[in-house]
């Protein structure tokens, strides 16, 4: 179980290096990484690796213009908050679709190439579905950290090369 | 007249690693895995409650002992960690650094002619400090074939049953080695037996990696002969925010603050705000950052396995401690600089039985260390 959670936690950190050094750095073989790998991607613990993405550093014309949608739903007898996360979460537009306590629901992030792209998306997609009573979108204007990770400069190093 | 240094002052050779310092920054494309601090900053809050207080004007100096709220944190922590009690009001002295700790403990319970065993290799400001303090020193050899433990036998051989005081460091920079407690109570019946005092450097107490850290003071007799050093430089990233403690019985800090009162007055003020924050709330950082020495401990000592560099196990602080593969090491960790770009430091700085092995930091982010691992490598593969 303890291994599971070393390579899980190198995971985490960097999810782009080789189960050789995955091996190095949790004390495991590397047959043994890759076994463990293969089990957190089959049992769903893993469910996908992506690049964080500064897209202020991308070049003009390519970032996507993304979206937070407040959501606001009624639940009836035969339909509880998974059904509707289910329909929702099935459109590829949707980055991202959490149940959250307090003023909403759900809070889902929509990605699209332009304002009107996603603007259509909410009202034409989201909004018609029987048990969303209000939709409240909120454009991204700038992202400062993303999944931990923090944007701009980054530190620079100004220890002395070398000490004591 | 003239300016002339002191004797005590002339005694003291310039740092070890002056030269090689010297060499390496004129080089900026170097990796340097030659540096004794933390990579990471400060946790954010700490930093944050040291810009509180900026703002709030708390610019004033504190208590000499540092401040009562400090210090009440400080015995908490130290209970909590290692069984240690100390009294907030008698037994603790916050310092600038452990460097001022230390240096207040030689100056102010060594006489002039008082012998000071000093375990080795270890950090460089021991064996000067000794000096200025007026005392002479006796060099204690740790031995690679002992994973640089600090043991009865190397003790005996060395004459240190005729000192009148042993400083050690475990986790120690910069083998990186540690000492468990069955293995530190050979070394406390040593120092009873021989009514030795002595002067603990804890602070990578922190960073042991395969045992829980135990404090010397913690054995049976050793409280009342021992003064501990820690602080925040290492656990907390706040090398340069200066700020340590010492913790001893009331004799000793008194005599210790006498000496501070004067020339001290008190550790700085902005960063005892950021320590009394750091040891509140940021043990989630402390432990992050551990994992991640951690890790990267054992992908140098995989990597070294695999090139065929022989290094020991270390398992505390971010040091690891490998043979050198040439005779002379100098000339290896030049080469090494020049053909390579990576800066390691001989082991010879750091006193005797450093000699022919090579201190290598981890504290740098992983991609770097990956890449100096490869180039270490190809390197040796050159030769
Ligand atoms: C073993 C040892 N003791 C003490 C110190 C100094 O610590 P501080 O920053 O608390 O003065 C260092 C710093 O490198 C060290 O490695």
């Amino acid at each position: 179980m303890s291994n599971r959670k070393d390579v899980l936690a190198v995971l985490r950190e960097n999810a782009r290096q080789s189960n050789a050094d995955i091996a190095r750095q949790t004390g495991l073989t590397e047959p043994e990484v890759e076994r463990i790998v293969d089990e957190l991607e089959s049992e769903g613990v893993v469910k996908g690796y992506t690049a964080i993405v500064d897209w202020e550093a991308v070049e003009e014309g390519d970032e996507p213009v993304r979206a937070t949608v407040e959501l606001n739903v009624t639940l009836d007898r035969e339909t509880n908050y998974i059904d509707i996360a289910d329909r929702i979460a099935k459109f590829p537009q949707v980055k991202s679709l959490r149940l959250i306590s307090g003023d909403y629901d759900f809070d889902m992030e929509v990605e699209g190439d332009s304002m009107s792209e996603v603007s259509h998306f909410v009202s034409d997609k989201i909004a018609p579905i029987p048990e969303i009573t209000q939709t409240v979108t909120h454009y991204i204007m700038e992202s400062y950290k993303e999944q931990g990770i923090e944007f701009g400069d980054g530190n620079d190093d100004d220890r002395l090369s070398i000490s004591p | 007249m003239t300016f002339e240094p002191a004797d005590r002052v002339d005694q003291v050779p310039p740092s070890g690693i002056r030269r090689f310092f010297e060499l390496a920054e004129e080089m900026d494309d170097i990796i340097s895995l030659g540096v004794g601090e933390p990579d990471f900053s400060t946790p954010w809050s700490a930093r944050e409650a040291a810009i509180a207080s900026l703002e709030q004007g708390k610019t004033s100096y504190t208590a000499n002992r540092g401040k009562r709220e400090l210090r009440e944190r400080i015995a908490d922590d130290v209970a909590e960690r290692y069984g240690l009690d100390y009294d907030p009001d008698e037994e603790i002295l916050v310092t600038t650094g452990a460097s001022e700790g230390v240096d207040l403990a030689f100056r102010a319970l060594l006489n002039p002619g008082d012998q000071v065993a000093v375990s080795q290799p270890c950090y460089v400001s021991y064996k000067p400090g000794v000096t200025f303090a007026g005392a002479d020193v006796i060099d204690v050899p740790t031995r690679v074939a002992d994973d640089f433990k600090l043991t009865r036998e190397v003790l005996e051989d060395s004459g240190a049953a005729e000192a009148d005081a042993l400083i050690f460091c475990y986790p120690n920079n910069p083998t990186g080695a540690t000492m468990t407690e069955a293995e530190l109570r050979p070394v406390a019946e040593f120092a009873r037996e021989h009514d030795l005092l002595v002067f603990a450097d804890e602070i990578y107490s922190e960073l042991s990696y395969e045992h829980d850290h135990t404090s010397i003071a913690t054995l049976p007799g050793m409280r009342e002969r021992t003064v501990v050093f820690n602080g925040f430089s290492k656990a907390y990233a706040m090398t340069g925010l200066r700020l340590g403690y010492a913790l001893a019985p009331p004799e000793a800090i008194t005599a210790m603050n006498r000496i501070h009162q004067y020339t001290m007055l008190s550790a700085p003020t902005t960063p005892q705000y950021a320590a009394i924050e750091a040891l509140d709330n940021c043990e989630s950082e402390l432990r992050e950052m551990r994992e991640q020495y951690d890790r990267r401990r054992q992908l140098v000592l995989s990597r070294f396995d695999e090139m065929g560099l022989d290094c020991f196990t270390a398992k505390g602080a971010f040091y690891a401690f490998p043979e050198c593969p040439w005779d002379d090491v100098d000339a290896f960790a030049e080469a090494l600089l020049e053909a390579k770009r990576v800066a390691v430091v001989p082991g010879s700085a750091f006193g005797v039985g450093g000699d022919g092995h090579l201190r290598v930091s981890y504290a740098t982010g992983m991609s770097d260390l990956k890449t100096a691992m490869d180039r270490i490598e190809s390197f040796l593969a050159d030769q």
